[in-house]
C-alpha cells in the first residue's frame, strides 16, 4: 500500500528526515517510536504534504501513484488520513459544516455522489457516538474551545467519517487520561478491518498496550534505525533509547 | 503565506459586462444648468428645484473630506455626467413587456428576479439602472397594505407632502461634501412609506446598476416607517468592468416613528477595480436612520466591491429606549480601500446600540474600520457594544481600527472589543488534509469568521452573500 523508498526532506533548508525506508501492506499497524526531534512528526507532514516541508530526495508509492507528486488535497482523497497532534481552531465553522464539505469533497474526488443533510448527519452522530462525544459538538466552531483531550477524539471521529486507507496517527495518545486514551484506542480499533492501515507515531508505549502494533520502528535522527515486533515497544519503555547502543550513536554522529 | 492562498485570490469581477442599450446621457460637466436640466427631465415642482439650487451652492462652498484613511486621485467633478437614462425610458414603461428586453437581460445576468413569475420568492424590485428607476415590481400587492415603493422621482409627484416632509430630515442638504452634491443632483432611488401598524407583506429590494461610461449614480433612498410599523430592505448594487473609475455618491435616509423597526441590507458588489488598482467605483455613500421612541434600526452590510470606500451607516437614537444595530462585512483585495464604519448617536434614555464588524483583507488592500459611540448628556442608562475583528490574509494588506467614544453622560455605558487574525498556513493545512481545495478552505474560514452578520441578513440574501464572498475569494486555482 505504502512503499516510502531513502526519503529525505528538510524544513527550513535544515535537514530533518535522512533516508527513511518503510514498507506497508494493507491492514498492518505500525508503530513509529523516537527520541524528541527524531522527525517522526515531520514524517507524517511529508506524507501528508504539508507546505514548508521540502523533499530532497526518495520517493513515496501509494497504492501505485507517485505520492509526492500530489497536492494535499489529492492524497486526502487518495485515502490518507493524517490526525493532528495539535488540531488547529476554525473559528466560526461548525464541526457539522466542516466535515460535510469534507467527506463530500472527497466522494466527489472518488466520482461519489454526495451525501444528503440526512444521510451525513446519521453518519456522523453514529461517528460521534463511537468515540463518546455528545452530538451538540457537531454544531460547534471545528476545535473551538475544546479541551485537548476533545481535540483528539474529534480527529478520530473525522478518521472514522472520513474512512481513509491509511492513518497516520501523529502522537494521538500525548495529553490523555487513561479513560480518554482507552477512547481514542477504541476509535482506532474500531477501524481495524484488515485493509486498513495505520502509522502510530509514539512517544509512549502506553498507546501501544491498546493498539497492537505489527511492526515498531524506531526513527532517530531521521532514520529508522530499527525495527521489530511490539517487544521493542516495550524494550524502549523499559530502558529508554540508550540500548540502541551503537546504532543509536551512529544515527546521532 | 502560501501561494495557493495568493492565487484563490485572483479572480474576476463577474458583473463586469456592458449593455449595450441606447440611452440619453447628459454631456459631463456640473452647473447650475445642469441641475435644472435634470429637474425638468424629471418635470419636478419648483420647491424640489430650490432644494437641489440650495444644496448645490451649499456644495460650492465645501471641501472634499480628507481624513478617511483612503487615497485617491482627485475627482474632477466636471468630467462626470450626471445624467444618463435608457432611450426607452423615455415614454415610461407600463408593464415588463415594455421594456427593453436588453435591460432585462442585463438584470437576468445579474440574478435580479424581474419577472412577475420568479417574484414568488416574496421580494418586490425596484431597479435602478444609471440614472433612472426601471420598473418597480409587485406594486399592487404591496398597495394593498397601504405600502407605497416606487421610484423617489415618482414618489416627488405623487406624494410630494410625505418626500417634502421626510427628505433631508435625517442627512441634512448640507451634512457632507457627498450628500451635498447628491442633494443637488441626485437622479432616483427608492422611496418607501410603510403606514401606521403595518407590517411590510415582503422583502423590499432595490437593485443599483451603473451601466455608462463616465456618468455618476447618485440614488437617494428615503424610507418612512409610521409608529409600529416594520419593513425590511435590501439593496444589492454592480456596475460594468472599467478602466476609468466612476462615482457613487448616494444618500439613504430613514425614518423609524415610534415603536417602528427598519431592517436595512446592503449587499455591495461595485466593481473593485483590477488588480493594480485600475478603474472600480468610489462609493461615497451617507446612509443615517433616526430612531424615535421605542424604534429600531438596524444595518448590515456585506460590502466586496468598490475601489475605494467611504460609507458609514448610521444611527440617531433620539427616542427613549431606541435600538441601533450595525452588522458589517467588509472585504477588500487587490488594491481595493475601505474605510467604513458606523456612528451610534444615543440621545435619549436607555437606548442601546451593537456594532459587529468583521473587516477582511487581502491582497494588497487596506480596510480600515471608524466608528463613533457617542452618549448625549440626556441618555441616561445607555448602552453600547462594539466588537471589531479584522482577519487578514496574506501579508501585504492593512487592517486598521479608529473607534471613536465620547460620553458626556456617567450613567452610560460603552464596551469596545477588538481582535485582529490571520488565515493560518496551519487552517489551511487541515481544511487541505480534508479534502478541500485552497479557495474552498479560505473561502470556508472567512464563512466562518463572518457569520455572526450573516445570520443577520434575511435568508435567501444569506446564502447570496456567502456565495458573492465564495466568488470574491474564488480564483484560477487547479
Amino acid at each position: 500500500m505504502l512503499k516510502i523508498s531513502d526519503l529525505h526532506a528538510s524544513v527550513e533548508e535544515k535537514s530533518i528526515l535522512n533516508g527513511v525506508d518503510l514498507e506497508i501492506n494493507p491492514g498492518e499497524v505500525h508503530a513509529i517510536m523516537g527520541p524528541n526531534g527524531a522527525g517522526k512528526s515531520t514524517l507524517g507532514y511529508v506524507l501528508s504534504g504539508r507546505d514548508g516541508y521540502e523533499v530532497t530526495g526518495g520517493d513515496v508509492k501509494f497504492e501505485e501513484q507517485d505520492l509526492l507528486d500530489m497536492e494535499v488535497e489529492e492524497r486526502a482523497s487518495a485515502g490518507l488520513f493524517l490526525a493532528f497532534q495539535y488540531p488547529v481552531e476554525i473559528p466560526g465553522v461548525s464541526n457539522m459544516e466542516f466535515m460535510k464539505e469534507s467527506v463530500n469533497a472527497i466522494r466527489e474526488q472518488r466520482g461519489e455522489e454526495p451525501l444528503s443533510a440526512a444521510e451525513f448527519l446519521k453518519k456522523a452522530k453514529a461517528a460521534c457516538k463511537q468515540v463518546q462525544l455528545p452530538a451538540d459538538f457537531l454544531k460547534r466552531g471545528v476545535n473551538e474551545g475544546f479541551s485537548g483531550g476533545e481535540k483528539k477524539r474529534n480527529e478520530i471521529m473525522q478518521m472514522i467519517l472520513l474512512e481513509p486507507k491509511l492513518c497516520i496517527l501523529d502522537e494521538s495518545d500525548s495529553g490523555l487520561d487513561i479513560d480518554a486514551l482507552q477512547v481514542v484506542a477504541d476509535g482506532v480499533n474500531s477501524q481495524r478491518d484488515g485493509k486498513r492501515s495505520f502509522i502510530v507515531v509514539t512517544h509512549y508505549q502506553r498507546l501501544l498496550d491498546y493498539i497492537k502494533p505489527d511492526f515498531v520502528h524506531i526513527l532517530a535522527n531521521g532514520k529508522i534505525v530499527k525495527s521489530g515486533d511490539a517487544s521493542l515497544a516495550q524494550q524502549v519503555e523499559k530502558e529508554g533509547y540508550a540500548f540502541l547502543g551503537k546504532a543509536f550513536e551512529e544515527a546521532e554522529a | 503565506m502560501s501561494e495557493q492562498i495568493e492565487q484563490a485570490l485572483e479572480r474576476k469581477y463577474e458583473a463586469g459586462f456592458y449593455s449595450e442599450i441606447e440611452s440619453e446621457t447628459f454631456e459631463s460637466g456640473l452647473d447650475e444648468s445642469v441641475i435644472r436640466r435634470i429637474s425638468e427631465m424629471k418635470g419636478e415642482p419648483e420647491w424640489m428645484l430650490d432644494w437641489r439650487l440650495k444644496a448645490y451652492h451649499a456644495w460650492l462652498e465645501m471641501e472634499e473630506p480628507d481624513w478617511a484613511h483612503v487615497d485617491y486621485p482627485k475627482i474632477d467633478y466636471q468630467a462626470i455626467s450626471y445624467y444618463s437614462a435608457p432611450k426607452s425610458m423615455k415614454d415610461k414603461p407600463k408593464s415588463l413587456d415594455e421594456v427593453d428586453p436588453e435591460l432585462l437581460r442585463t438584470y437576468e445576468k445579474l440574478g435580479i428576479p424581474l419577472h412577475e413569475q420568479e417574484m414568488l420568492a416574496g421580494v418586490a424590485v425596484d431597479a435602478v439602472f444609471d440614472s433612472v428607476s426601471v420598473v418597480t415590481t409587485f406594486r399592487e400587492k404591496l398597495e394593498e397594505a397601504g405600502v407605497i415603493f416606487c421610484p423617489i422621482s415618482e414618489a416627488v409627484h405623487k406624494y410630494p407632502e410625505l418626500v417634502k416632509k421626510h427628505i433631508g430630515s435625517v442627512v441634512p442638504r448640507t451634512d457632507n461634501y457627498f450628500a451635498a452634491l447628491n442633494s443637488a443632483v441626485f437622479t432616483d432611488g427608492s422611496f418607501v412609506y410603510i403606514p401606521k401598524g403595518v407590517r411590510c407583506p415582503m422583502e423590499l429590494s432595490t437593485y443599483f446598476r451603473i451601466n455608462e461610461m463616465n456618468t455618476g449614480q447618485f440614488e437617494r433612498t428615503l424610507i418612512v416607517a409610521e409608529e409600529g410599523s416594520y419593513v425590511s430592505y435590501l439593496e444589492g448594487c454592480t456596475a460594468p468592468q472599467r478602466d476609468e473609475n466612476q462615482l457613487h455618491a448616494a444618500v439613504v435616509e430613514l425614518v423609524a416613528k415610534d415603536d417602528a423597526s427598519i431592517k436595512y441590507s446592503t449587499v455591495q458588489n461595485w466593481y473593485p477595480g483590477d488588480e493594480d488598482g485600475k478603474g472600480g467605483i468610489y462609493n461615497f455613500v451617507t446612509k443615517r436612520g433616526l430612531c424615535h421612541t421605542n424604534a429600531k434600526i438596524s444595518w448590515t452590510q456585506v460590502e466586496t466591491g468598490s475601489a475605494v470606500t467611504w460609507k458609514y451607516p448610521s444611527c440617531v437614537l433620539k427616542g427613549d429606549n431606541s435600538v441601533g444595530e450595525f452588522y458589517s462585512v467588509a472585504l477588500t483585495r487587490g488594491r481595493q480601500q475601505a474605510d467604513t464604519g458606523t456612528k451610534m448617536i444615543h440621545l435619549g434614555k436607555n437606548t442601546r446600540s451593537t456594532i459587529i464588524s468583521k473587516g477582511i483583507s487581502a491582497g494588497r488592500s487596506n480596510n480600515a474600520y471608524r466608528g463613533l459611540v457617542k452618549m448625549g448628556p440626556k441618555a441616561d442608562g445607555a448602552r453600547n457594544f462594539t466588537e471589531c475583528d479584522s482577519l487578514l490574509i496574506g501579508d501585504e494588506c492593512g487592517a486598521h481600527t479608529f473607534p471613536y467614544i465620547e460620553s458626556r453622560n456617567p450613567s452610560a455605558i460603552v464596551e469596545h472589543e477588538a481582535t485582529t487574525s490571520k488565515v493560518s498556513d496551519e487552517q489551511l493545512f487541515l481544511c487541505q488534509q480534508r479534502g478541500l481545495d485552497p479557495e474552498k478552505a479560505v473561502s470556508m474560514i472567512v464563512n466562518g469568521f463572518c457569520k455572526e452578520v450573516f445570520k443577520e441578513l434575511p435568508m435567501e440574501f444569506a446564502v447570496e452573500a456567502g456565495k458573492l464572498l465564495e466568488i470574491s475569494l474564488e480564483g484560477s486555482v487547479g
